[in-house]
């Protein structure tokens, strides 16, 4: 507690302050309320509303009995939320309340400081939970009021409107930019986190290892980029824009799972007859799980991943950062020429006792088409095409049979009811098939050259395994709706999608994009790697952190220079009389009479009259308009003031200098 | 506390001349250089690149360069304010003081004369016990004023100066020492009570000189003149009635204050006799002169003169 003496002792504060502070809180409560509960928001707006509004109409403090129970209410309902006041969420949200509750005591310049320093503090914690490009550049334009609110506490300022007074922070700040800019690039990266572990839950979990018809609901509707790829030379046609992310082989009459069987059972990875190949980067967001989707089939795995028997890709550990990789993809290949006898007795095993209409279909097929695969893949196909087969994101359940349910009954879905119908029809017919999971088309950012792939975009297939040809893909969905392969998820969805994904709407988003493809390249993905690599262009591969703190140092100090250069730079103050009396000097000295330093106007001036006897009578004139105009006015009036200029301007030093 | 490092900093300025720039008094005008100008963080700005480290340790342990990025604009920022902070006082000229006038014991008013070729805010004074803030607009005086508490009648040397700043974040405290070579007249401070100087100062020659009602003239009898003025003699041979216009001394006595005449007291009582006598002449607009060792002022009226015997009080010795 302060003692009354030092509250007596602080100036109270203006009104233009504590607006600018309030202002500033209502800003950090704003950027906040995307992740506060509801109730919370709204009790915390009205607290700063309510105090907003007494402050102003008295400047009154606000009583103890009323702060405390308010404390206390904000601790319990924290914990009421979130089961604690440790960890990221509540920890925002007990700062957030903290900070409004702080305005109800704020009296004092002293109670101001330590609130904006703990808004800026809580404009920070904003941006753990979205680092966006917009969400930055909003907690950005947060400090402005902030700093507004510094400068309003100084005393002694010519009154200015509430807008006006933001100015001058802006322009504080983008002076600052460069030099924020540099620190930025050379503050040495940790390596490892000294504490905690990054936070987990906000990022998306992207695509899943098993899959049951229904589960990419949610998938499907995330319009989040999922990841980017640019292509060595042209990109690959829309209809080969398959990325392979889980090669599904287990099926239990409900979900299809990516399992360890069969990397218990195949060691090795499938061989392949690669034709023509694509080389490409991905830049992928953190998924938190292993799996690095790939285009196709890649000849080669990534550093620090590896190949599996399907030739989907793992890293060795979670992407729990933005990863970019580089690969080489065959266009045209043979996957697996020759079926091992495990792979065969895998690739056809389905369960038991499920699907009784299914199995006795392709056993019809089989029979009807022989030993012909590629005939009774096609009649599949041509069964999804002419059987009035429906493609919608909100299809009917099913029942325990799912596969009878959805080939005989509902006949509507989208490509994971499609692709798992598929693979069992193609199982009881007895041809080698599996389950591929990944993403699907993308959206050509020509600005930018690169493909943008949003989770959207997730995608079901299947491979079948046809000899002579090796896995095959086939993509039923593809068969029902040809638009799903050609132009994309949100071209299949049609008007199922919500407003907010309307075309042109999306047509913006997709070309807004490149803006934060550059941002979450250059700003968010600068880590510790590139920070190493920043000096490669000027022949250093690796830069240390010495090295790093070095030139941090330098270039601060070059920085410094620049700024001192502008603090130090003057006007003169302008007088014109001074500069008139100046040029006056200067003819004169031309012919020798120069002012001494000691020397006063008027003696100076009757010297000069002295030494030049023709112009005795225009030098008096002159001399005595001088002092009339000096030191007979505050201000020399405008008029006489020419008048005195004129005069000297027209002066001419034409007698001989005695 | 602050009486502490108010020791401290007299310490360091007597052990430390070249260190502390200890300023001699100097002529006016005096601007502000760079050489005379310094810098430190206030509290605050300590505070508050604590806050920054801890952003910074926060931000780089996240590995959030968003958060990285808003720490680094916030703390180059705060570092521009600096160069803001000094530019709030460099090339800022006091170009002259007026004092006003004080009796020893009073506040005595200064005048100071501040101008600047640039606008600036937030230049803060403190001289004494008296702080003030002001702002000054481009290639315009300011005026500000300020009161200087005084001990005792004769010269008193202005004290030093301090012209500080902590715009624009409070972060950065700048200040600048002035020394005025200048110093103010301060008047004696009269006696409470005394003899009144009619009694022995009143000047039998003077008397004299201006006794009896010599008639001076005659003139038009204005309203409000006293009967008993009036000519009834004269009146009877004009139109209108005459009034006897008496000498002005009469009604407005003059009083001859005299140094000489208070023997049998110290200086300084005599000094403020002297001062309360002049007081009362003052206050009854009389004309009066003033004789004292070495200046001899001679008879006249008005707050110019008073000044004038003030001043000279002032100055003895």
């Amino acid at each position: 507690m302060r003692s009354p003496r030092r509250k007596l002792a602080e100036p109270p504060i203006g009104t233009r302050a504590f607006d600018l502070l309030s202002l500033t809180m209502a800003l950090v409560l704003g950027l906040h309320s995307t992740h506060l509960p509801w109730w919370l928001s709204i009790a915390l707006a009205l607290t700063l509303g309510w105090r907003w509004w007494q402050r102003r109409r008295q400047s009154g403090r606000v009583p103890r009995w009323l702060k405390l129970p308010l404390l206390a209410l904000l601790t319990l309902a924290v914990i009421a939320r979130y089961g604690g006041i440790f960890g990221r969420e509540p920890g925002a949200a007990l700062a957030v309340g903290l900070l409004i509750l702080k305005l109800l005591e704020t009296e004092t310049v002293r109670d101001v400081r330590v609130g904006i320093s703990f808004a800026c503090f809580a404009l920070m914690t904003a941006l753990l939970f979205d680092q966006g490009l917009v969400a930055t550049v909003v907690v950005a334009m947060g400090l402005l009021p902030a700093l507004a609110t510094l400068r309003a506490l100084e005393p002694g300022q010519l009154p200015t409107s509430l807008a006006r007074s933001l100015l001058p922070a802006l322009a504080l700040s983008t002076a600052a930019l460069p030099l924020a800019l540099l620190a930025f690039l050379l503050v040495p990266r940790l390596s490892s986190p000294l504490w905690g572990a990054p936070s987990q839950d906000q990022a998306r979990t992207g695509l899943s290892n098993t899959m049951s018809p229904g589960n990419f609901t949610d998938l499907l509707t995330d319009d989040h980029p999922a990841m980017r790829v640019s292509f060595e030379g042209a990109p690959p046609p829309a209809d080969l824009r398959y990325f392979r992310a889980y090669v599904m082989w287990d099926y239990d009459g409900r979900s299809w799972h990516y399992i360890d069987a069969r990397h218990v059972q195949a060691r090795e990875t499938a061989p392949i007859q690669a034709g023509a190949s694509i080389q490409y980067q991905i830049s992928l967001q953190p998924t938190h799980q292993r799996v690095l989707p790939t285009l196709d089939v890649p000849l080669m795995a990534p550093a620090q991943a590896r190949l599996q028997p399907d030739r989907e890709v793992m890293a060795d550990k979670p992407v729990n950062d933005q990863l970019s990789y580089q690969l080489r993809s065959a266009l045209q290949y043979r996957l697996q020429p020759a079926l091992d006898e495990r792979s065969q007795k895998l690739g056809l095993r389905l369960p038991t006792s499920f699907n009784p209409r299914t199995l006795a279909l392709a056993a019809q097929w089989r029979a009807h088409y022989g030993s012909d695969n590629s005939a009774i893949v096609q009649a599949a196909l041509n069964l999804f095409h002419d059987g009035g087969f429906r493609y919608t994101l909100a299809p009917a359940p099913l029942g325990r049979d799912a596969v009878d349910d959805f080939l005989f009954d509902t006949r509507e879905g989208f490509c994971e009811h499609y692709s798992s119908a598929f693979t069992v029809l193609m199982r009881a017919a007895g041809i080698p098939a599996r389950v591929v999971t990944g993403y699907q088309g993308g959206y050509w950012n020509r600005y930018g050259n690169y493909l943008l792939v949003r989770y959207s975009d997730a995608h079901a297939w299947s491979e079948v395994w046809l000899a002579g040809r090796g896995w095959v893909r086939i993509d039923p969905t593809g068969a029902v709706r040809p638009e799903r392969v050609s132009l994309g998820a949100a071209a299949a969805a049609g008007d199922q999608m919500a407003w907010y994904r309307n075309d042109w709407l999306q047509g913006l988003r997709n070309h807004w994009d490149i803006v934060n493809r550059w941002w979450d390249q250059g700003v968010i993905g600068f880590d510790t790697l590139r920070q190493r690599g920043l000096l490669t262009p000027f022949g250093i591969r690796d830069t240390d952190t010495a090295m790093l703190g070095m030139l941090l140092a330098i270039s601060s100090v070059l920085f410094i220079a620049v700024g001192l250069a502008w603090a130090l730079l003057r006007r003169r103050l302008h007088d014109p009389l001074r500069d008139a009396l100046g040029e006056l000097e200067r003819k004169l000295a031309r012919k020798g009479i120069a002012r001494r330093a000691s020397e006063g106007p008027q003696h100076y001036l009757s010297r000069a009259a002295r030494a030049l006897p023709v112009q005795r009578d225009e030098l008096a004139r002159l001399m005595k308009s001088y002092l009339e105009l000096r030191y007979a006015h505050d201000e020399p009036p405008p008029e006489s003031l020419r008048v005195f200029r004129h005069a000297v301007r027209d002066f001419r030093v034409v007698g001989v200098v005695k | 506390m602050g009486g502490v490092l108010q020791g401290i900093q007299r310490w360091a300025e007597r052990q430390l001349p070249a260190l502390t720039r200890y300023r001699r008094p100097e002529n006016l005008p005096i601007e502000l250089h760079r050489r005379r100008i310094y810098i430190v963080p206030s509290g605050f700005g300590i505070g508050f690149s604590v806050l920054l480290a801890v952003m910074l340790v926060g931000a780089l342990n996240y590995a959030n360069n968003a958060a990285l990025l808003l720490t680094c604009l916030l703390g180059a920022s705060s570092a521009a304010s600096m160069l803001v902070a000094f530019r709030t006082l460099d090339g800022l000229r006091l170009s002259h003081i007026r004092a006003g006038h004080a009796v020893a014991g009073q506040s005595i008013e200064l005048t100071l004369a501040f101008d600047s070729s640039r606008p600036r805010n937030a230049i803060r004074l403190d001289l004494a016990d008296s702080r003030i803030a002001f702002v000054l607009e481009a290639n315009a005086t300011a005026q500000v004023k300020l009161a200087l508490p005084t001990v005792q009648r004769g010269w008193q040397p202005l004290p030093r100066l301090r012209l500080w700043s902590s715009w624009p974040l409070g972060l950065f405290r700048a200040w600048s020492w002035l020394h005025p070579d200048q110093s103010v007249l301060v008047w004696p401070r009269p006696e409470a009570a005394g003899p009144s100087p009619r009694a022995p100062a009143y000047d039998a020659r003077h008397m004299h000189l201006h006794r009896g009602d010599e008639l001076a003239a005659l003139r038009d009898y204005r309203a409000g003149d006293p009967q008993r003025h009036i000519a009834w003699k004269a009146s009877a041979r004009h139109d209108n009635l005459m009034v006897k216009d008496f000498e002005q001394p009469q009604s407005r006595p003059q009083w001859q204050l005299d140094w000489r005449q208070l023997g049998g007291l110290d200086n300084e009582a005599r000094i403020a006799r002297l001062a309360r006598w002049l007081n009362e002449a003052q206050a009854q607009r009389c004309s009066y002169s003033l004789w004292l060792p070495g200046n001899e002022i001679a008879s006249s009226s008005g707050p110019l003169h008073y000044a004038h015997c003030m001043n000279a009080l002032a100055q003895l010795p």
